[in-house]
């Protein structure tokens, strides 16, 4: 069953069209997605009512458009702060944890890479709420011990932060770990021979070769993060990021203008997708 | 160890160990402590096992559990059935640069958020959707056809976002096994067959093993496709754990369901790598 | 007797290039026969179309005298030692031994004691337990080829299989690959493009390139009697001149040299005074001397100056520098008459026109 195989025409049909079969099937949700989106309908489905940039740059009612729908604008801006505020933290912690698998032998390392690898094994939805469960019970002692109320431990963009930082953070670990991993040594060592400091040499060699898996990390959490839906349901407050705010306004019924931020969000993470491989290919 | 390796190794350590103290481990304890107690009046708790005996005694929330464990595990074995001649065929059949594109191709969908998945498959199934008006064009329906909020819709919507994960897995460790190996095969007179069983299945184990697991933990702590596709009678278990929280504000027997949630994946994935002498650190490592 | 592998005309065409171009030969049973060429000549694609994973553009094999084309690989009497061994790595030893009887229905029994006897034959009992990975490289080889022996092939083929072994192993295997040939008493084709291998091994040899056979024959006639320039230059070392006929008498001939010298030497093909042509001589063929009355039986004398010793035990060479200005290799007698030639050291050199091949060339 590799191409030098000699097998039959008809399997060789019947396989090839399967495969055909299957990527019909991943484009299919998103291509209706994206077409429905210029439906000069209030509703994303048949009949088809004509082409329209409305639901994009639509001012008026009924057809107001991404970019007049101060709400989507806004859970935009919070996705975006978020997912930036994630990257940067996940990626720095996932850094000091690959220095530290990869360079220094420790009682216990075993059990703290078991650690580490867990919340890719735990349900989103559990991580929430067990983040949840512990802010709340911090702010209530606080409250009890010293009367003081701390609004940022009940739900709300800080915790919403913490939560997707406390998953992502394993990916952002392993993407950069397994960059190190292939580093040599001896480079290092060269510069050490050449007069730099550990520090230097760290700084001038090896996180410059780091460099294409930290921004690839760095794209992931990003996009994870503002993908992010199960964690950030059980930890958010009144700021609402995109996929929240889609998920209110879904369950009220959908219009196009769903449709028009979905297209932006593929748009945008394709954009983002390529950055990475054109960055990596370099 | 000398002083300043210490420090570096002090100061590398502290991230990791805050972070898994602060935000894994002690939250987890947290809620397990929080699921073993009972609210007597306001503001007074007492340790009990209560709310693990309403769980595991009312038999909506008992059914619910293992409703969410089987259609999981089908969930799971349906993925794996669809992704591995298509992961095969990317690995083995198609070669260069088409290799390269359908394997990007697979990735897109991906990147894009599991809501707007989830809202492409409700505009093609609901009653006034595509596949309905399709289906009375064709004329095999004389009536717009509701396909949304049933079982069927609900594991469409869950292989179709747990695809990725299995894959990719899937293509990496079949990429990784010598063309000439499957050619011995068939000189040494075996078949399609044969091979496929004694020779790429196993060598594509870790990846079959590995991409099991994330496709369940992936179905079984969903939470949008089955409240969005699936019926209003068959209830998901993150869901009531949702409801716990956010709705009745029980979060004492919302704690003990995520505990229960947690036991169920954790035991499963052990079971998976039990039965294939795997550790945890060979399958996501 | 009908050979056991016999191919006519074959042709196979990837694209507009042609990879295999027109090659007829056969396999008499029992026998050793060794294709040799450099990478990219073509015969890694006769191999794989023996073996059935390549189709033939044209032509025909025949395996026992049966044209094989319309079988699949998995129903070929033929079986293949691939490049890397492709062993199983997902079993055992033994599971890899015994995969091709289980494809044919044997029972378990049979096939575990053909497993053992198997084992015994390569000189490794009791090692069926173990992993691919727990066997060294020439254990590795010789499972390979028990895997194939197994089930009893008409044909075994072998593609490098000592490309990845190291120097000495490699020394090692070639004798017992030949020792097994003759165990087993199995016709095998073997391709390579080490000559060392294919001489000492084969009984006969096909120097391949660009998609032809050369020359076949013995490893005797190709290092004696090159009927090719590209044999003449492949097979061994040779000293080249290119020049222009003067004369020629039957096989005995005269060449004057693009650098002006006159050389005799003896034809091979049809050659015919003003012809383009070039002469081979090998540097073992070159006698050494003092002086350049030593050499006055030799058709062809220079006298030179030593540009460097090349000193490698027995197969030292001399580079000699003649007056026009090339530099020759020649092979050092070590019997102890030029223990003491330095660098710079004048020098002469003589060899018999019945040593100098000459070959024409295109113009």
């Amino acid at each position: 069953m590799i191409p030098t195989i000699p097998t039959s025409r008809s399997f060789r049909l019947i396989y090839g069209g399967y495969v055909l079969l299957f990527f019909l099937y991943l484009a299919l949700p998103l291509t209706v997605v994206a077409v429905f989106a210029f439906n000069d309908s209030q509703f994303p489905s048949l009949p088809w009512e004509g082409f329209t940039w409305n639901w994009f740059f639509g001012e008026d009612r009924p057809q107001v458009g991404v970019f007049h729908e101060r709400g989507i604008l806004r859970a935009v801006g919070t996705s975006a702060f978020v997912a930036t505020c994630v990257a940067a933290l996940s990626v720095s912690v996932g850094t000091t944890n690959a220095f530290l698998f990869n360079r220094y032998e420790f009682r216990l390392k075993g059990v703290l890479y078991v650690l580490m690898l867990l919340p890719l094994v735990i349900p989103g939805i559990v991580l929430g709420i067990s983040i949840l469960v512990f802010s709340s019970t911090l702010a209530n002692g606080i409250w009890d011990a010293a009367r003081i109320d701390i609004q940022a431990l009940r739900p709300g963009l800080l915790l919403v932060i913490l939560g997707q930082f406390s998953f992502i953070t394993t990916i952002a670990t392993l993407v950069i770990s397994a960059r190190l991993q292939k580093f040599d040594r001896t480079l290092e060592e060269a510069a050490l021979n050449l007069g730099a400091t550990r520090l230097v040499a760290v700084r001038t060699i090896t996180i410059p070769f780091l460099m294409p898996a930290m921004v690839g990390a760095l794209v992931v959490a990003f996009l994870m993060s503002f993908e992010n839906f199960n964690t950030t349901l059980m930890l958010v407050g009144s700021d609402a990021p995109l996929t929240i705010a889609m998920f209110d306004r879904l369950k009220e019924g959908s219009t196009p203008l769903l449709n028009a931020v979905s297209l932006l969000l593929m748009l945008g993470s394709s954009l983002l997708a390529l950055v990475v491989i054109l960055f990596q290919r370099r | 160890m000398r002083a300043h390796a210490r420090i570096g190794f002090v100061l590398l350590l502290t991230p990791l160990v805050l972070w898994l103290g602060l935000l894994i481990v002690i939250p987890h304890i947290d809620m397990a402590i929080l699921s073993l107690r009972e609210r007597i009046s306001f503001g007074v708790y007492e340790p009990s096992l209560m709310q693990y005996e309403k769980a595991l005694t009312e038999p909506l929330y008992l059914r619910t559990f293992w409703r969410t464990a089987v259609m999981s595990v089908l969930a799971t074995g349906i993925t794996l059935l669809i992704a591995f001649p298509v992961a095969y065929y990317i690995a083995k059949m198609a070669k260069g640069r088409l290799q390269q594109v359908l394997f990007l191709l697979c990735l897109i969908p991906f990147y894009v958020s599991e809501l707007v998945r989830t809202f492409g498959w409700m505009i093609l199934l609901r009653e006034t959707g595509i596949v309905s008006n399709l289906l009375q064009w064709v004329g095999l329906a004389d009536q717009p056809v509701e396909m949304l909020y049933n079982d069927a819709a609900m594991m469409v919507g869950l292989v179709y976002t747990s695809m990725l994960f299995m894959v990719v897995p899937l293509v990496t460790t079949l990429e990784s096994l010598d063309d000439s190996v499957i050619e011995a095969g068939y000189d040494l007179g075996g078949n399609g067959l044969s091979v496929l069983r004694e020779i790429i299945i196993p060598h594509a184990m870790p990846g079959i093993v590995s991409g099991c697991i994330v496709v369940f933990m992936l179905s079984l702590g969903n939470y949008l496709t089955p409240t969005m596709l699936g019926g209003k009678d068959s209830l998901w278990f993150t869901e009531m754990i949702y409801n716990q929280f956010i709705v009745r504000s029980n979060w004492e027997l919302g704690a003990a369901f995520g505990f229960m949630l947690l036991v169920l994946s954790s035991v499963i994935v052990w079971g998976m790598l039990r039965l294939t002498g795997r550790t945890l650190q060979e399958t996501m490592g | 007797m009908t050979p056991d592998l016999d191919s006519t005309d074959l042709v196979k065409r990837f694209g507009t290039t042609v990879a295999v171009d027109n090659v007829s030969f056969s396999v008499p049973p029992g026998s050793f026969f060794s294709i040799l060429g450099p990478s990219g000549c073509g015969k890694t694609t006769i191999m794989r179309m023996i073996a059935g994973f390549l189709d033939p553009t044209s032509g025909e094999i025949r395996i026992k005298g049966k044209s094989v084309l319309d079988t699949p690989p998995n129903k070929r009497p033929v079986n293949m030692v691939f490049q890397h061994l492709a062993l199983f790595p997902m079993m055992t030893i033994a599971e890899n031994i015994g995969y091709g009887l289980r494809r044919r229905k044997m029972p378990k029994e049979q096939i575990a004691r053909k497993v053992d006897e198997a084992l015994d034959r390569i000189g490794l009992p009791g090692i069926g337990a173990r992993k691919v990975d727990e066997l060294s490289g020439g254990q590795k080889q010789r499972v390979a080829i028990a895997r194939c022996m197994v089930l009893e092939p008409d044909v075994l083929l072998l593609d490098e299989p000592l490309g990845a072994l190291d120097l000495k192993l490699r020394e090692h295997m070639k004798v017992e690959l030949k020792a097994l040939q003759a165990a087993f008493d199995t016709t095998f084709v073997y391709i390579t493009h080490d000559q060392s291998e294919a001489l000492v091994m084969s009984d006969q040899i096909a120097v391949m390139n660009a998609g032809r056979f050369e020359q076949v024959g013995t490893g005797r006639d190709l290092y004696y009697r090159p009927e090719t320039p590209f044999v003449a230059g492949f097979i061994g070392e040779a000293n080249r001149w290119k020049g222009r006929i003067e004369r020629i008498e039957g096989e005995a001939l005269q060449m004057r040299t693009e650098t002006g010298l006159e050389m005799r030497a003896t034809a091979t093909g049809t050659l015919a005074a003003g012809d383009n042509a070039e002469i081979f001589v090998r540097p073992e063929a070159i006698r050494l001397a003092g002086s350049a009355e030593a050499l006055s039986a030799f058709d062809n004398r220079l006298q030179g100056r030593v540009a460097s010793i090349l000193f490698n035990g027995a197969a030292s060479r001399v580079l000699v520098e003649d007056d026009a200005g090339e530099t020759l290799e020649v092979t050092l007698p070590q019997s102890g008459e030029f223990a003491s030639l330095r660098r710079g050291d004048p020098i002469h050199i003589g060899w018999g026109a019945a040593q100098a091949s000459c070959f024409k060339r295109a113009a």
